[in-house]
């Protein structure tokens, strides 16, 4: 059983989860009423009152909000609180519309930390660890979460940040470095470095924490045997908070979700309706505790499942599977949000045909993307170099609007495979979902 | 007297080579000069032919990407050194060559170059007044 960073919390009844979850939802609902005029406009036109929500049960008569609700209310009109009571943003990458900003009081930063906290002790973490960060710091949730939750724990934390492996080696083994936190594809690469470095032994980490990308069971024993630790999944979105959403335990199968914060439903992506305990559908969260940017119903688009099956850890907070799928076409590459709809704006505004396929791959446990576009009148010359200026062109068109490079393949019309007369748009050879 | 320029798209370049000759040779089509240029993703395949319009549509059926350009066809000097001689000519005029090829025209004995440059009235201009000869359209078609 255990450890646990709250225990009282994290091993509740379900009866005194559902009663926190009651009387937060209901206060969380009048809040959002009387603040947000946005989502005021989106109950009112449902006819929904606030009081109609007595409890979690009521729940499903909420509108859900969506990526589109963000980026009409772009970018404070889903705000409960001013901006002179807000203390951090952070954001996801793409550009506006696509972009998500979020914005914390200094009670939604603790309540965040505080989550990653519990993913941290949930995995061995004490005062006694040294806790090295090397998911990106900035605007991106992934190092200042698990940063402030290294910190409450009282880890040594090392601030590394994402990039450069050999200072990364060198802190994690002059350091001592017993807990990592970064990309599972760059732990995947790091142990790799470690062995072709014949520093395997020099090496003291106990365990990792990875999250912000899709990984399969094999990547997990993999990285295990490479860098000898347990490796553990951890999940979380901007718009809700950031890494710490939910988290997995000693069990490694599934993510207890932190109910005390977060309401989970899992609901048909095609009706919206409400689906019960065990079935597969998309993931849709509730924020009851926090203050600044607090939203009712947002749907994740990630598929999973949930289970309260009692779990060997103690915990009693539900479990999700690890995502299963998309309910729209967007993309994680390098732990970048892709929409192909992106790319094909970049292509049109480029003049190119619409005729284009998306290849994802991960190579030496390192996603790439690649863009074949099929070759027009316009584009094509004689000459080598406009040529190749043209392809570089794309790239760069492509690299400001993704964040992220992506390799441009020229290829000859009619060459990308069509079926049913429809051309496939994007080939994700990852097989991240499987399982 | 510029002479007329082919070119193909080829993503692989030998695949598309081999059709592109074939869909020629069918048609009927000569094919005086060839020149394959490649980057690391694509190829650019350069062609003289014998009518050029025609082979174009005849590639353009087959749903190849084609464009014509002007080119110049330079008779190079039947002594040793002669392609010097012309690239000496050009470089002290400091004509800048985007590409160049080598050819036969049947009717004569002669190597001659493909010169592709920005400007061809000028280095034409050059290069007559230097007595170097320029292939015309009717020393490609004619036998
Ligand atoms: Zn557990």
């Amino acid at each position: 059983m255990g450890p646990f960073y709250q225990e009282e919390i994290e091993t509740a009844s379900r009866e005194q989860i559902l009663a926190w979850q009651n009387e937060r939802l209901v206060k969380q609902v009048r809040n959002v009423y009387d603040n947000v005029e946005y989502y005021r406009r989106k109950m009112d036109e449902k006819g929904v009152k606030p009081e109609d929500i007595q409890s979690v049960e009521d729940l499903y008569k909420l509108p859900f909000l969506t990526k589109d609700d963000l980026r009409d209310a772009y970018p404070y009109g889903l705000m409960a609180r001013p901006l002179s009571d807000c203390v951090r943003i952070q954001s996801t990458s793409g550009t506006t519309g696509r972009r998500v900003v979020a914005f914390y009081t200094q009670h939604d930063v603790d309540l965040w930390e505080e989550c990653c906290a519990r993913a941290i002790t949930a995995v061995g973490g004490t005062k006694e660890d040294v806790c090295q960060v090397c998911y990106g710091y900035g605007l991106f949730t992934g190092g200042p979460g698990l940063n402030g939750g290294s910190h409450k724990v009282g880890c040594l934390t090392l601030p590394m940040s994402s990039g450069n492996t050999d200072r990364q080696i060198q802190f994690m083994i002059d350091l001592q470095a017993t807990i990592l936190c970064c990309t599972p594809s760059y732990a995947a690469y790091l142990g790799e470095s470690i062995i072709e470095r014949g520093l395997r032994d020099q090496i003291r980490l106990k365990a990792g924490i990875f999250g912000a990308e899709a990984w399969t069971e094999e990547m997990r024993h993999d990285i295990e045997q490479k860098l000898g630790i347990k490796a553990y999944d951890i999940y979380g979105l901007t718009e809700i908070s950031g890494p710490g959403v939910a988290f997995e335990c000693s069990a490694q199968n599934g993510m207890h979700i932190n109910e005390d914060h977060f309401i989970a439903e899992v609901i048909d992506p095609a009706t919206g309706e409400v689906l019960p305990e065990g079935s597969k559908g998309e993931l849709v969260f509730t924020s009851i505790t926090k203050e600044a940017f607090p939203l009712l119903r947002y749907r994740t688009k990630d598929i999973c499942i949930l289970s309260r099956e009692k779990c060997s850890c103690g915990r009693t907070h539900v479990k999700m599977t690890k995502p299963l799928g998309r309910s729209d076409d967007m993309l994680i590459v390098k732990g970048v949000n892709v929409f192909p709809s992106q790319i094909e704006t970049v292509l049109l505004q480029k003049g190119l045909t619409s005729n284009y396929q998306i290849i994802v791959d991960r190579v030496n446990h390192s996603d790439t993307i690649e863009v074949k576009v099929e070759i027009t009148p316009e584009l094509f010359s004689d000459d080598m170099s406009t040529l190749s200026a043209r392809e570089k062109e794309i790239v760069d068109a492509l690299k400001s609007m993704l964040g992220i490079y992506a390799k441009v393949s020229i290829v000859e019309p009619k060459s990308i495979i069509r079926s049913e007369g429809k051309a496939v748009r994007v080939i994700d050879r990852r097989n991240l979902y499987k399982g | 007297m510029t002479i007329q320029q082919l070119s193909v798209f080829a993503e692989n370049r030998f695949g598309t080579t081999l059709s592109v000759t074939e869909a020629l040779g069918k048609a009927g089509i000569d094919i005086r000069a060839l020149n394959v240029a490649d980057s690391e993703g694509f190829g650019i395949l350069r062609m003289i032919v014998d009518d050029t319009e025609k082979a174009k549509n005849v590639l353009d059926q087959e749903q190849c990407i084609t464009s014509v350009a002007e080119v110049l066809g330079v008779y190079i000097p039947d002594s040793p050194g002669g392609l010097s001689e012309v690239l000496r000519i050009l470089a002290d005029h400091q004509v800048n060559i985007e590409y160049l090829y080598a050819f036969i025209v049947k009717s004569d004995v002669n190597a001659c170059v493909v010169l592709r440059v920005r400007d061809n009235e000028e280095v034409e201009q050059i290069l007559t007044e230097a007595g170097i000869k320029l292939v015309s359209r009717e020393d490609i078609q004619g036998l």
